[in-house]
């Protein structure tokens, strides 16, 4: 991108200013096409992302007996796993015959979280992010997001988890 | 435009484009942050924006350049920009130039 002919100016001379007025646009219009170019490469990673995330493959949970109905009683809490054995869940009895259950890790630094059954929400400890019990949503603190809420079903006596709803 | 006003005007739009880079690496953070646990709403939007940010950067680029031409053009052609050195000259000769009619 040549800004005037070869036959008035030469490259070298766009480039490397002998005037010392002249070397202060040079040095300006260096930093600004470097600028130009750190915007590239963040739009580019913007596109990276973009088509990971078109070729994401769809995660499958499979069903796990969680609990028993009854098996605590209103107000207390279980502890298991889910999906996987080293994804922490916490599963609370809101009501009769009423569960809800999350993922414990904290969405901020993935501390455990835990029920405080006096003020009825979810606290991370680490930073004081509170979660509401009904939703998993953000009460106060730093956590971005709300908890991954644990999809539950009732099959007779049991509680069977199928699939996490971030 | 007279050579500090071209810095002045140059520096101005500089500022912007850093002030353009701030958000657009405010934006893929954020965009990486969500994709990674699992919410995928905000990307392609996120996108977008990015690509717009890209495109008035570039824009002020090209701004930068042109001021940066007719200031230094003025420096190297004894105070005339090319293009009125070139009609200067197309004059002197008596021929009538593109240039000129331009």
């Amino acid at each position: 991108m040549r800004r005037v002919n070869s036959k008035s100016e030469s490259l070298w001379r766009e480039e490397f200013a002998v005037e010392a007025a002249a070397e202060q646009y040079v040095s300006r219009r260096q930093f600004s096409k470097f600028l130009v170019l750190t915007s590239i490469g963040m739009f580019a990673g913007q596109i990276w992302i973009l088509v990971k995330n078109w070729f994401r493959p769809t995660t499958v949970y499979e069903e796990k007996s969680v609990a028993v109905i009854g098996e605590i009683g209103i107000g207390e809490v279980k502890l298991f796993s889910y999906p996987e054995p080293a994804d922490a869940c916490i599963m609370i009895c809101t009501a009769a015959d009423h569960y809800v259950a999350y993922s414990q890790k904290c969405t901020h630094l993935s501390c455990a979280v835990y029920y405080e059954r006096e003020a009825n929400r979810l606290e991370c400890p680490c930073h004081e992010g509170y979660f509401s019990v009904s939703d998993g949503s953000v009460l106060q603190g730093p956590p971005p997001r709300s908890l991954p809420t644990v999809v539950l079903k009732r099959e007779g006596d049991n509680l069977i988890a199928t699939g996490i709803k971030v | 435009m007279n050579r500090r006003g071209g810095l002045t005007a140059i520096d101005g739009a500089m500022a912007l484009i850093a002030l353009l880079l701030v958000v657009q690496m405010w934006l893929l953070t954020a965009t990486l942050e969500a994709y990674l646990s699992g919410h995928s709403e905000p990307i392609f939007p996120a996108a977008l924006i990015s690509g717009l940010i890209f495109v008035g950067c570039f824009g002020l680029f090209l701004f930068i350049r042109r001021i940066d031409a007719n200031v230094r053009n003025r420096l190297y052609f004894g105070g005339y920009s090319q293009r009125e050195n070139k009609l200067l000259t197309a004059r002197k000769k008596g021929v009538e130039s593109d240039a000129d009619r331009g």
